[in-house]
């Protein structure tokens, strides 16, 4: 470790503790963030592609998740590392901003760290590597804006967009069933977009997961569904045009913030006090019913006698809807949220077609559907599956599948997958490096060669031969001058990704380059690494 | 230069063949753990619990074994909940789920040894396994439209599922108990109008099937023990003193002379309370909370049957059976619906005295829905049909994934082979008697556990249902898919718990 010294030559103590710390400097210091980071990537390699593998995951509490999507994994494998952290969020960004490809993000990242620190190895310095990446991947990014395609669709349209979806969800477990929870997630979306703004709000789709049934029973609810049912067994299993009242406050006597006391010293008094109780039940059902609803939904729980009232006015309830669920219902019917039995007004209430609760299985499973909504800009999707696991797992690709509906709507444009943006790209970065006169030069080549390795690792997981492979595809896609030659994992006989209908949306590629450039330059910037060691 | 640290400390992580190998292992040790319970001569399996008196229990079912363990394997967790949800879905099948899985695992361990990659493994799986539910689809039987033979379709299944548990020899009345059950319930699925009430004492064949409803309470001294045509109130409201809702009230009184008002007061809006539900014209009083013994005595007068402290389910059950509403005031006497019933009378059985709700309306007034019951032959005929099917289908199929189709054909027959087994009959000979039996035409061959041959399944009357079967093969497949898509295992430190001692 590198002390200072005074003037007579006793060393300078400059960090608190400086003994009990560890510290990397120089090179040192970049190989170990550098290897750090590949071995997060290595990680995350085998999961890429639609024949990638899964990874199991046991938390701390012995719950089992298995899934291939990169941030999940890197979410909830406990890394302790600084730098595997720092790959956690990069994955985790592209998750908040793209919502799809966030293995390849890390695997992106992973190789251009790789060939970082062969570039360190021969003496170039960490920043010209840092520039030169920037550059290329400036190259990269407006190449595939070059290379991206319009894509049509409408809403009576939405074949592209389902085909989109599907190449998501080919390397997801469910790819069983692709196609049908491609459809779902396509018209999800659709509901919900607002197309003129083309924006898309995620919000409004709720996802909702029950064990029990097939995979193939997966189905798209126009409305919300809400695991609860009646506050009262004998209610009404099924309302039709209900009006429903949304109310944020108990169906309880009032409890004032106030410290108060009521006293009770009289028979008079006593009897009083009971009319009232009385009265102020009568009174929160009368309410509720003089201004028309027909169901009511509450956040809060009832008092049996309150409970027995509703029943007994014939006014369907539910208890216990937590806020989000709320809120959804309010948007899906149209209603508003009242907090106060006062404030109840018919305007306020909410209206929707049919409200029917269904049960499951032989346990006593029941939800309540709420259908036919006056706005139906609120949908859910109702995922059955083997199991837990099974169910998480389709949420989350559903997930992904979502997004990248979203992204298209957002912007139509796409690349082609299964490599092929990858490997243009690199052609054309490798290309444009012999342009570049200084030391950068090394760092665009080795930027492609980076990009190369993404098609690798897809051509590796899929059995074939990796090396082999790309050559042929990289050579195929210059003598054709056909950037949409790529992989073909599948094994359909076709190298071509138009005709394979691989697509992927073209912020998405692009966010994942300039994401993995970014955090590769961070990381290649660290000359000095200082962590309190073992205690 | 190495990673020293990637993980938190405790975190491990195992990769590639190893990950498969701790995931196959798992799960097959579970399988193995319940496979000696499959079939009609299954073994049972005594569990004891870690918990306050060391319970024991003793069961062959194997959803309830696996729920009782406690499991540290990742891949052996999947199993058991495969088996949980085959049990909460369709309530029977739970240990074939386990062992059909375990044995897909052990096939395609194989096949991973033969350097056959598990995604080729997975999608040779998928096809076989939507080609043995096609297989079962085109022979199942279903005979909804004749009431008749429905029935005796409900009696086989019944009997087959019994004929593994400890209730085997009086299957045939047990059987007939559960048939009747269900089929009162005419068509609505929901089993909860079924109440099973437990009393140790007599022999298994005294248990019996009520066409009405039993509640296990006592009646309140002094009151009538039998009631002709019933009007039932059933309640769910405080009859000891009403509580004060009203936040922060508080009785404050200055002298003795006063508490007796109050006590007064309370006594009188008690016996309002008690007039009031005399006012319904019951005769005959449920409360799911406690009855006092004032309000009991004023009930006792009135000539009404009080019966306090019913479980939430019991009400629950009793207002639909009786077809009344659950009450909790008491205001509005006409526009109340009381349930009714026939005959209300205290029986005895055994020692116990229990209440008894006969002739009641539900019973009568639904009307007569029969849905589909899809029927299979039983006795590991399904699985030999099955793998029969899927052994052609791999004949047809080119490529690797046909080694992974027959590996999938041969799990399926380690079914019949493991019922055999453990019934200590001779499972290589029976087993290919069976194949060689299947490949008539109509065949309807299975394993004969009773003469320990080879029979006609459809002359022995031994049926399964269809909707078990096919879930058993998609949750099976299911979950062998998933563990087999592994490549790594990432355990986190386990949260450390505050010692409490």
């Amino acid at each position: 470790m590198a002390l200072a010294f005074d003037e007579f030559g006793r060393p300078f103590i400059i960090i608190k503790e400086q003994e009990q710390k560890s510290r990397l400097r120089g090179l040192d210091a970049q190989k170990a963030n550098i290897s750090a980071g590949k071995a997060v990537a290595r990680i995350l390699r085998t999961s890429l592609g639609p024949k990638g593998m899964d990874k199991m995951l046991q938390s701390p509490d012995g719950d089992v998740t298995i899934t291939n999507d990169g941030a999940t994994i890197l979410e909830q494998m406990d890394a302790d590392n600084q730098i595997a952290k720092l790959m956690v969020e990069l994955s985790r960004s592209q998750d908040y901003e793209i919502g799809d490809g966030t293995t390849g993000v890390v695997v992106m990242a992973g190789a251009l760290l790789e060939q970082a620190e062969k570039l360190l190895e021969r003496g170039i310095h960490p920043i010209r590597i840092a520039e030169g990446y920037e550059m290329a991947s400036r190259i990269a990014v407006e190449h595939l804006e070059r290379i991206a395609q319009e894509f049509e669709f409408g809403v009576n349209n939405i074949e592209p967009l389902v085909q989109t979806c599907m190449t998501t969800l080919s390397s997801k477990i469910v790819n069983r069933c692709k196609r049908s929870l491609a459809e779902i997630a396509v018209k999800a979306v659709l509901a919900v977009a607002d197309i003129e703004r083309k924006d898309v709000n995620l919000d409004l789709i709720k996802v909702e997961g029950k064990v029990g049934g097939k995979l193939e029973d997966t189905e798209l609810i126009d409305g919300i569904v809400v695991d609860k049912d009646m506050s009262h067994p004998q209610m009404p299993k099924r309302i039709e045009n209900a009006k429903i009242a949304i109310l944020t406050c108990p169906f309880e006597p009032p409890k004032p913030k106030t410290k108060h006391k009521v006293d009770i010293d009289t028979v008079e008094k006593f009897q009083t006090l009971r009319q009232q109780e009385q009265k102020y039940f009568d009174d929160m059902v009368k309410k509720c019913k003089d201004v028309g609803a027909t169901l009511v939904i509450c956040q809060w729980g009832f008092d049996d006698e309150a409970n027995h009232l509703l029943m007994h006015r014939n006014l369907p309830a539910v208890r216990w809807v937590g806020g989000v669920e709320l809120e959804l219902i309010a948007i899906a019917t149209g209603g508003r949220i009242v907090p106060r039995f006062q404030e109840l007004t018919p305007e306020k209430l909410g209206k929707a077609g049919l409200v029917r609760e269904k049960s499951f299985g032989t346990t006593k499973d029941r939800m309540l559907y709420i259908e036919q909504c006056a706005n139906s800009r609120a949908v859910t999707i109702f995922i059955r599956g083997g199991n837990k696991m099974m169910i998480e797992e389709t949420k989350r690709s559903l997930h992904d599948a979502l997004c990248v509906a979203r992204n298209l709507i957002r912007n139509n444009s796409i690349v082609y997958g299964g490599g092929s943006a990858e490997i243009s790209c690199s052609i054309a970065v490798e290309a444009a490096a012999d342009r570049y006169p200084g030391v950068e030069q090394y760092a665009v080549r080795a930027f492609a060669d980076a990009l190369d390795s993404i098609a690798m690792a897809l051509a590796e997981n899929s059995g074939l031969q990796p090396i082999e492979t790309l050559s042929a595809v990289k050579a195929q896609q210059i003598k054709e001058n056909n950037p949409c030659c790529g992989i073909d994992c599948n094994d359909v006989g076709t190298n071509d990704m138009r005709e394979q209908n691989v697509f992927e949306t073209l912020i998405g590629k692009q966010q994942q380059i300039l994401l993995a450039t970014q955090v590769v330059k961070m990381i290649l910037k660290i000359d000095d690494v200082i962590s309190p060691s073992d205690y | 230069m190495a990673v020293d640290k990637l993980f938190k400390d405790e975190a491990t992580e195992e990769k590639g063949e190893r990950a498969r190998m701790a995931s196959f292992v798992g799960a097959m040790a579970i399988a193995d753990l319940v496979k000696a319970t499959l079939g009609p001569k299954g073994m049972d399996k005594v569990l004891q619990s870690t918990g306050r008196g060391r319970s024991v229990t003793v069961t062959n079912d194997g959803a309830t074994i696996l729920k009782s363990l406690h499991i540290d394997n990742p891949a052996a967790k999947v199993l058991v909940d495969i088996s949980k949800v085959q049990d909460d879905e369709v309530g029977d099948g739970t240990t074939s789920v386990v062992v059909l899985a375990g044995e897909l695992l052990r096939e395609a361990e194989k096949l991973v040894a033969a350097k056959i990659h598990p995604m080729t493994v997975i999608s040779g799986y998928r096809m076989a396994a939507e080609c043995a539910r096609n297989a079962l689809l085109q022979r199942v039987m279903d005979n909804k439209d004749d009431a008749e033979r429905f029935k005796a379709d409900l009696m086989k299944i019944a009997m087959t599922t019994l004929s593994s548990k400890i209730l085997s020899q009086d299957k045939e009345h047990f059987a007939k108990l559960a048939v009747d059950a269900v089929m009162r319930l005419k068509g609505s699925t929901n089993l909860e109008a079924i109440q099973i009430i437990k009393k140790p004492g007599g022999s298994l064949k005294d248990s019996f099937i009520d066409e009405g409803f039993i509640l296990d309470k006592k009646m309140g001294i002094g009151q009538p023990k039998r009631i002709e045509n019933a009007k039932i109130l059933v309640a769910n409201t405080a009859m000891d003193t009403d509580k004060v809702k009203i936040y922060g009230a508080r009785v404050r009184v200055d002298s003795m002379s006063r508490v007796a008002q109050i006590e007064g007061a309370e006594k009188e809006k008690m016996k309002e309370k008690v007039q009031k539900i005399i006012a319904h014209g019951t005769n005959c009083f449920v409360n799911r909370q406690l009855i006092y013994n004032f309000p009991e005595e004023l009930f006792a007068d009135a000539g009404i049957l009080a019966i306090e402290h019913a479980d939430f389910d019991g009400i629950e059950r009793l207002a639909l059976v009786t077809g009344g509403e659950i009450a909790s005031t008491f205001d509005n006497p006409e526009s109340f619906k009381l349930g009714h019933c026939k005959l209300i009378e205290e029986i005895m059985i055994g020692e116990d005295k229990l209440i008894h709700f006969s002739g009641v309306e539900m019973g009568q007034a639904c009307t007569i829905v029969l849905r589909g019951a899809r029927v299979l032959l039983g006795g590991g005929w399904p699985e030999m049909v099955m793998a029969k099917e899927v052994d052609e289908l791999a004949r047809r199929t080119p490529g690797k994934k046909s080694h992974a189709i027959e590996a999938f054909s041969r799990a399926l027959q380690a079914i019949p082979t493991t019922i055999a087994d453990n019934a200590g009959l001779d499972s290589a000979e029976l087993i290919s008697q069976l194949r060689a039996e299947h490949h008539k035409e109509g065949c309807t061959a299975g394993i004969d556990i009773l003469s320990g041959a080879v029979g006609g399944m459809e002359k022995l009357g031994i049926s399964e249902s269809f909707k078990v079967k096919q879930a058993v093969l998609l949750s099976a497949t299911e979950a062998a898919e998933m563990i087999l898509r592994v490549d790594e295992i990432i355990t986190c430190a386990p949260r450390k718990r505050e010692d409490r001692m």
